[in-house]
């Protein structure tokens, strides 16, 4: 195998791929990205940990086509630093030499019998606007769990019904919903997938900047329990959770009491503010009345803090106790100048939606149902 | 009881020791269990007893200094005890009484001074500096203390009498049984030093383990090594630790209100068991009780501990840190359950298992982060019903379904002539 390839061309392929390769594979070839020189002028590099599989193709001059798999880390490594010049890589014997200007390297081939197999290419159910996708996914995946407890909220429901797309997540204390539409291939498509949320919020962020993505799920995914997308010459599978998601639709209040509009920016400013107080698991106390809302937090022992912002008010006035950093995530996820809350009691959830003009109507492809903090009696 | 003795060290002079300055009074009723139980049995006073559960399988509560000769300690397995004392009378705890000495006593502490830390149902410590004009100097104290203990409830004690509370407690230990050792504030740093390693406070075997592959044999070779060696060796808060009190150094005060540091309970089986069923039935009557009093003390905790004790007497512990404090039963059982699937024991023969409740805070006020999908009556309320069924009708008269015996059950169908008991339980 011998080809040359742009050195930004390689970076940027080598990094892609290799980013999510784990620092300590139970098999030491699952360390490895595998180069395939295609004699077309093809340079495909892959990498695949049974959970997560990347692949590219960048365009390179193919002296002699081949396959060989190496170090991934080590090769994104040395890629990024090469000086900025065409990259030369072929093997000798058993190593694989990468030669750029001066710098020589040479790296071991590691067996690529052994490599796994990667999913097969997914073909699409349809396409999505990169920077919807991307924004959709940031706004639902803060909401998922981080912790151990109970593995399925780990993930992003993604149910799809014809062209209207719905991303959910929630770890029982807030939950995030994002509708959105896409174009399918067929119209009466109809899926259900738990991604889990970190595999998508990087995939979203990675494949974001490209004007269309294509989603591949159930049997086009190539396989069940796959999910696969590609933007440009960037193509990843991701498994998806097994199991069975909690019925979420009664966490939706039925009616509402207390509306309040208010600016994102200086709720989210304040409230940043007077979280400085509000000791590990203690909430931030929000008041709203006519005209505006009073932020509090802190005890009589220790620091308080209060501050108050510019709110508008319909039906009666509550005081409702939230996490601050769940109120700050929620806030940050909406995207719009104005944020609506919808109160019914205050130990009941709150819904926060946002809209952009303070007397406009509220944009709902967008909610946000946040649980408060009460106090044990 | 101690678990290790020390012989007292030489005084230097004759003359009675100086007590200015020693305010802190460690208190400490001799083989508390043993002296109370034998109020009620004069006739084995002077003769070897043991305060134990029946059967083999428990472990010594306290023993009369008679069975204490023949090597007889408190936490001991029963079996072990009876084989190194034959003679020896076991005699079962009465905890009422002990509860109501223990009163009784504290209650003594108090007419003392109002600065009393009791540290269990035996032992405390006092600050009598308010009282030495009223009553005297420390010295004159401890024996006014020891001497109403003795006229009022019939038991002796120990007294430390000491600057610090450590020296104190070491002192009270010297003087045992029924005596009082006063360590003069300019002879504490000699009387410390004297010591082998093992007799300062929060050295344990581990402890004492690695001070020995250090050389470090008495108290003074901790206090002539650099602490920065001591941090090393012992961890960043021990080394500094154990090289202040190897000076004598000892900043805690005498504190009224000692806050509880943690609330469990433990369960000796009859018999080693290796059935994860029975296992998990206990973990569930456990977490039940201790969740109880966790609430009764109006606390919430936020870890959870589980110990586990094998047939061989290795002892382990795992404990879960929860997002939240709670009181919930529930909640805590399912933490102390999952951290005992996580053993992975397969058919391991189990002694002992416990769960505690530790890093408490007032639950008054507490705030509680709800969850989306909680029900509108949830576990606590079932919590706070069981509670006042056991406040009117006794402890356990309502408790999860599987904790009922099959004897039990089989009595109370014979009773209602087979019809399905559904009163007074709950199931789960």
């Amino acid at each position: 195998m011998k080809f040359r390839v742009e050195r930004e061309v390689l970076a940027d392929a080598v990094t892609w791929v290799a980013r999510g390769l784990p620092a300590r594979p139970p098999v030491p070839v699952l360390a490895g990205v595998l180069l395939e020189a295609n004699e077309e002028g093809t340079l495909t590099l892959s990498a695949f940990d049974y959970e997560v599989s990347a692949k590219i193709t960048v365009a390179a001059e193919v002296a002699e086509g081949g396959t060989v798999l190496v170090l991934g880390r080590l090769l994104a490594d040395i890629s990024r630093n090469l000086p900025s010049k065409p990259v030369d890589v072929a093997t000798e014997g058993n190593k694989v030499s990468v030669v750029c200007g001066s710098s020589r390297f040479s790296l071991m081939q590691m067996p690529a019998d052994d490599y796994p197999t990667l999913p097969t290419s997914p073909t699409a159910s349809g396409t999505i606007a990169g920077d919807v996708f991307t924004q959709a996914v940031a706004q639902v995946s803060i909401a998922a769990d981080r912790g151990d407890t109970l593995p399925i909220l780990t993930g992003v429901r993604v149910e799809i019904e014809g062209d209207k797309m719905t991303l959910l997540a929630t770890d029982r204390y807030r939950l995030a919903m994002r509708e959105l539409t896409w174009n399918p291939e067929a119209t009466d498509a109809s899926h259900l997938a738990l991604v889990p949320a970190r595999t998508l919020s990087e995939t979203a962020k990675a494949l974001g900047a490209s004007g269309s993505i294509e989603v591949a799920l159930g049997s086009s995914a190539g396989g069940d329990g796959l999910v696969g997308f590609e933007a440009g010459q960037r193509r990843t599978t991701t498994r998806l959770l097994d199991g069975e998601y909690p019925k979420v639709t009664s966490i939706f209040p039925t009616s509402v009491d207390t509306e309040a509009v208010i600016k994102t920016s200086e709720l989210i400013e304040a409230v940043k503010r007077v979280a400085l107080v509000a000791e590990r698991n203690t909430p931030v106390r929000l008041k709203f009345s006519d005209g505006q809302v009073a932020i509090e937090a802190g005890t009589g022992d220790d620091a308080q803090a209060s501050e108050a912002v510019e709110s508008t008010l319909t039906g009666p006035e509550i005081e409702i106790a939230f996490n601050p950093q769940f109120l700050l995530d929620g806030l940050g996820a909406v995207g719009t100048d104005y944020s609506r809350f919808s109160f019914t009691q205050p130990s009941r959830p709150a819904v926060l939606s946002g809209q952009d003009e303070v007397d406009g109507e509220a944009d709902t492809t967008y909610r946000y149902v946040l649980m408060p903090v009460r106090f044990a009696s | 009881m101690s678990r290790r003795q020390y012989a007292l060290p030489q005084r230097g002079d004759e003359h009675p020791p100086d007590d200015t300055g020693c305010t802190v009074l460690h208190v400490d009723m001799d083989a508390f269990y043993a002296s109370a139980s034998l109020l009620s049995r004069p006739e084995l006073v002077g003769t070897p007893v043991i305060i134990g559960g029946g059967g083999n399988r428990g472990v010594v509560l306290s023993a009369t200094y008679e069975a204490r000769t023949f090597g007889v300690a408190s936490a001991m397995p029963m079996a072990r005890a009876r084989r190194l004392c034959p003679t020896a009378t076991v005699v079962a705890p009465d905890h009422a009484l002990y509860s109501a000495i223990s009163a009784a006593v504290m209650a003594t502490f108090e007419t003392i001074t109002p600065v009393v830390e009791p540290l269990s149902l035996d032992e405390a410590f006092l600050d009598v500096s308010g009282a030495i004009r009223r009553l005297g100097n420390p010295a004159r104290i401890g024996q006014l203390i020891r001497d109403t203990i003795h006229d009022e409830q019939g038991i002796t004690c120990s007294v430390g009498v000491a600057p610090t509370k450590f020296v104190a407690k070491l002192a009270s230990g010297l003087a045992k049984p029924d005596g009082m050792v006063v360590v003069p504030r300019d002879e504490v740093v000699t009387f410390v030093q004297q010591l082998p390693v093992g007799a300062l406070w929060g050295v344990g075997d581990k402890t004492e383990e690695a001070l020995l592959r250090l050389g470090l044999h008495t108290v003074a070779d901790i206090a002539h090594t650099p602490v920065d060696t001591l941090r090393r060796a012992l961890g960043e808060s021990a080394g500094p630790h154990l090289h202040d009190l190897s000076w004598g150094r000892d900043p805690r005060h005498v504190e009224v209100q000692r806050r509880e540091r943690s609330i469990g309970s433990d369960e000796t089986f009859e018999f080693d068991v290796d059935d994860p069923a029975y296992i998990h039935r206990q973990l569930l009557k456990l977490s039940d009780r201790t969740a109880a009093r966790v609430r009764s003390a109006g606390m919430l905790g936020r870890t959870v501990t589980i110990r586990v004790r094998f047939s061989d007497f290795t002892t382990i512990t795992r404990s879960r840190t929860l997002r939240d404090p709670t009181d919930v039963s529930r909640e805590i059982f399912d933490t102390a359950k999952g951290l005992y699937d996580a053993l992975g024991l397969q058919r391991a023969r189990i002694r002992l298992v416990g769960v505690r409740m530790e890093g408490l805070v007032e639950s008054e006020g507490a705030p509680i982060q709800g969850t989306l999908d909680e029900p509108d009556h949830g576990w606590r309320d079932a919590d706070r019903a069981v509670d006042r069924a056991s406040a009117r009708f006794g402890a356990g008269s309502v408790r999860p379904a599987s904790l009922i015996s099959d004897r039990e059950r089989d009595r109370r169908r014979g009773r209602q002539g087979g019809a399905e008991s559904g009163a007074g339980q709950t199931s789960t």
